[in-house]
């Protein structure tokens, strides 16, 4: 299916999925056809019922996966492998747990040979940042679910990349935490302008957090529906969440993913 | 409090059974604990004894350290890479339940009557423990870690020394622990079977001479000794057992 961009026509591209299928050596093809433009300091969504491939689309982005056709082009410039123009926030967190906070957010630029001091000195903005001051010295083991995945957002945001690629970041904390992670995650946005590509199977996720949500089908992955929303930047999360435009946003898209379920 | 003394007064009611039996019967093999135990800081103070602990030390120390610089490594190349597997996966498995006891004769007219058949012996009774308990750990490294790695644009050296080896390194002091074990196994039946060097030499000597309470005597030092090195390597192992569990 095309994409119907005409609500933020003079947004400049970030990143451009152009035409990309990818079948693996056992013949299932995971995604076909793929082709969808990301904006801009936007936060993009891929929502989709389990075994549509978006986690192996946002690899493909990463660089992690080679895509068997088409390519991912990231600020005009095509992806051949891990690209420093973007940075992978992992659904379990990726953290070393044989490491305190400081060094698992320090990793990225230990691994690009940035020397000790300074890589502590950026590493320590951003764990205050995303709220985990103090906890600098504490290792994974001993903190919550929630505040891993700060760590894991803090670890993204000091390679200082265009690109946030998130994997279901949030899909392993508990509820009221993941309100709250999501509450923290825009307001970090308006601060960090980033393009945020935001996998999600959670449909008030999506159209909390989304200017645009990408919608994939399962069997093989194929884009459904592209669906502009700019909810998430207008007024407090209790407004929003109340707004009868995001409801009827989320009703719709759940009648949409609702024929895939079965 | 009492369940901490248990081992020790369990130990107590052994040695108290031994000095009984051994008092009561008198059989010349097995002398009374205590006759023993004055044998002991007789041994000690022996030169041929000190020189034998030196040499055995020299000899365990260097097939340990060669059994961990080789068993590491290919234990993580066989759990990374399945062509490696493949190939050493079973022969890694039939070694580590070998009798290699049996080998160490064969070993004499290759690497010579002394220590270098006695490190031989130490490497091959220690080094599969290691292999097949780093390659263990390899496989438990969650596999994230090595996509957060390569995002990061880690090199193949880099993911190897900062996730792949720290990832593996509740496994792999398991198995050197257990190494440590099997290799004073191979240091002390590698002397036996050579009978000239170290320890070895001293027990021959014991027996030849029937001086039973050195022999035992020696017997109980190298039981110590044995159970104190392992107990050293269990407590480097206990300080990252932490995350063993969060992987």
């Amino acid at each position: 299916m095309s994409l119907p961009d005409t609500t933020v026509p003079a947004r400049e591209v970030a990143v451009k999925v152009d035409g990309v299928g990818m079948v693996y050596p056992t013949g299932t093809e995971a995604l076909r056809d793929i082709a969808v433009e990301f904006p801009r300091g936007a936060l993009v969504s891929l929502l989709g019922p389990s075994g549509c491939g978006k986690t192996t689309l946002l690899k493909i982005i990463a660089g992690l996966i080679e895509p068997t056709r088409g390519q991912v082009i990231i600020n005009g410039t095509t992806v051949h492998g891990p690209s420093p123009a973007s940075a992978f926030v992992f659904q379990d967190f990726a953290l070393m747990p044989w490491a305190t906070v400081l060094r698992n957010v320090a990793f990225g630029l230990e691994l690009r040979g940035v020397r000790k001091r300074e890589r502590e000195a950026i590493a320590r903005k951003y764990i205050a940042e995303v709220g985990l001051a103090g906890a600098e010295n504490r290792y994974p083991h001993e903190m919550s679910g929630g505040m891993r995945q700060r760590a894991g957002l803090a670890r993204a945001l000091a390679v200082d990349a265009d690109v946030l690629l998130m994997d279901e970041p949030f899909s392993a904390i508990d509820e009221q935490m993941r309100r709250k992670l999501q509450e923290d995650l825009l307001s970090l946005l308006r601060v960090e302008k980033k393009t945020v590509i935001f996998v999600t199977h959670s449909i008030e996720e999506a159209v909390y957090l989304s200017d645009r949500i990408v919608i994939l089908s399962p069997n093989p992955g194929e884009v459904s529906q592209v669906v502009d929303t700019s909810l998430a930047h207008e007024g407090d999360p209790e407004t929003i969440r109340r707004d009868p435009r995001y409801v009827a946003l989320v009703d719709e898209i759940w009648s949409g993913l609702k024929r895939y379920l079965d | 409090m009492a369940r901490r003394f248990a081992p020790l007064l369990t130990l107590i009611a052994w040695a108290l059974v031994w000095e009984v039996v051994a008092q009561s019967v008198e059989i010349s093999v097995l002398p009374p604990l205590s006759s023993v135990l004055v044998g002991v800081t007789e041994v000690v103070q022996l030169k041929s004894f000190r020189l034998a602990l030196l040499e055995t030390g020299r000899a365990f120390g260097i097939g340990m350290a060669l059994s961990v610089v080789v068993g590491v490594p290919l234990g993580v190349l066989m759990g990374v890479f399945r062509p490696a597997d493949r190939l050493l996966n079973v022969w890694a498995n039939v070694f580590i339940s070998a009798p290699l006891t049996a080998v160490v004769p064969a070993l004499m007219p290759l690497l010579g009557i002394g220590q270098t058949t006695v490190i031989a012996t130490v490497f091959l009774f220690a080094v599969w423990v290691i292999v097949l308990d780093a390659r263990e750990g390899v496989r438990k490294v969650n596999p994230s870690l090595i996509d957060m790695a390569r995002t990061h644009h880690a090199s193949r050296l880099a993911i190897f020394t900062k996730i792949l080896v720290p990832g593996a390194l509740p496994e792999v002091l398991t198995g050197i622990r257990l190494a440590v074990v099997r290799g004073v196994k191979g240091v002390i039946i590698g002397q036996i079977v050579i009978a000239l060097v170290g320890f070895g030499a001293l027990f021959d000597l014991y027996l030849q001479t029937f001086s039973m309470e050195r022999f035992w005597a020696l017997v109980i030092i190298i039981f110590v000794l044995a159970f104190l090195l392992v107990e050293g390597v269990g407590l480097i192992e206990r300080r990252v057992a932490f995350y063993a569990k969060s992987r």
